[in-house]
């Protein structure tokens, strides 16, 4: 069996302990180092690359909810604009509402006191007439000359009377 | 018919360059050449593989770079984090030995890994190693790896020489297991590449059943420098962490 020929032993260890000495270091300075590299890069650069769209999917989602913000804002920015306007706008119709009803008052009692003015001329017209009336009628009755104070006081008192 | 079968033949070493060192013969022999093939090989593989250093690799870089994290794995699993420091060692030993067995499949090739001196001396280096690492780490401890836990005193008496045998018979099953399944895959290779040599048309039967044993001596060549590689691992684990 050539396996156990002792005179080959010695270089076969010579050249084992050569070649993978050899190799060790090799593999130990250069090799290794620059295969765990390449793999701890593309960890790296994947796990960046998850951060990265980690990052981005939050700065997406902030810019999403700044965007709601603006948007319920604006919407109760609306909405109070729009109620301001309609309390205004109320406000304003009363206060013309009042001035109207004022102004319609005024004419109200201004009419009233022309009426009442106007009553009252007619009414002394009335009894002025009616003091003729009854003095001329006094006078063709009772055939002489009626005084006229006397006449007057009587219709006063009848008018008084039935008016 | 001449039936000459010489299946051991392949083993002989043969001097290439003559060389002596006083009265040493270390003549780079075919044994040493196909060791310095396998280590160009693998630094080939590892460096010159990944010099673009991409992110998506190629086939080289890939194969690179399995090795690299089965190898990785391999002391992660069975040591933990403190074999990390001895993974070059370990990586070195896969390869080489891996190489060594696939080296020598490739017809007119030589399989060094066939040689008993070869396999012991790797194997007395990982024994060795390994006991070094396990007393430094843990000083006179380690002698507690040989006294099993919860064994009654009687029966120390008989398990720990049982414990002591196990332990130093390691370096030899060790050695012996690469050593015999590669001497016992390529004699049967020969032996019946001889057959088909020489038995004419006959021999087509031999040469059928060689091309069969080819790919089992593949799966051989690779599972031989794993069950190699994991031991080593094994032995590394009991003298960092003591079971």
């Amino acid at each position: 069996m050539p396996q156990l020929d002792l005179a080959t032993f010695p270089t076969q260890l010579v050249w084992l302990a050569v070649t993978f000495i050899a190799l060790y270091l090799v593999m130990a300075l250069v090799g290794l180092p620059r295969v765990g590299g390449i793999i701890a890069k593309r960890r790296d650069r994947i796990t960046g690359d998850l951060d990265k769209a980690q990052r981005m999917k939050a700065e997406a989602e902030a810019v999403i909810a700044a965007y709601e913000r603006a948007l319920a804002e604006a919407r109760t920015k609306a909405q109070q604009a729009l109620r301001e306007t309609a309390e205004r706008l109320a406000a304003e119709a009363t206060e013309q509402q009042r001035k109207l009803a004022e102004s319609l008052n005024a004419e109200i009692a201004k009419a009233e006191r022309r009426i009442a003015e106007a009553k009252a001329s007619a009414l002394k017209g009335m009894h002025d007439l009616a003091t003729e009336v009854a003095q001329v009628a006094a006078a063709k009755l009772a055939g002489g000359a009626v005084e006229a104070a006397r006449v007057k006081a009587a219709v006063e008192a009848v008018l008084r009377e039935r008016v | 018919m001449a039936l000459e079968l010489h299946p051991l033949e392949q083993f002989v070493i043969k001097p290439i360059v003559p060389m002596h060192i006083g009265n040493l013969d270390v003549s780079f022999t075919n044994s040493a050449l196909l060791m310095t093939i396998a280590v160009l090989l693998i630094s080939a593989l590892v460096i010159v593989g990944t010099r673009r250093e991409e992110l998506v690799p190629g086939r080289v870089q890939s194969l690179s770079e399995i090795a690299y994290e089965f190898i990785g794995n391999m002391i992660d699993e069975t040591v933990g984090e403190e074999g990390r420091q001895y993974f070059p060692f370990v990586f070195s030993l896969f390869m080489f030995i891996l190489f060594g067995n696939l080296l020598g499949l490739i017809p007119y090739g030589y399989t060094f890994t066939g040689q008993i001196i070869v396999t012991f001396a790797l194997a007395a280096v990982v024994f060795t190693g390994v006991t070094l690492i396990g007393i430094w780490r843990n000083g006179w401890k380690f002698l507690t790896f040989f006294v099993p836990h919860g064994v009654p005193v009687v029966l120390l008496v008989l398990l720990v020489p049982i414990e002591l045998l196990s332990y130093f018979i390691r370096p030899f099953t060790l050695s012996i297991r690469l050593f015999a399944n590669m001497l016992a895959g390529h004699t049967m290779l020969a032996i019946f590449g001889g057959f088909a040599a020489s038995i004419g048309i006959l021999g087509l039967l031999p040469l059928g059943l060689d091309v069969l044993i080819f790919f089992l001596e593949l799966l051989v060549a690779v599972l031989q420098a794993y069950v190699f590689t994991i031991l080593t691992c094994l032995y590394l684990n009991d003298a960092i962490n003591l079971h």
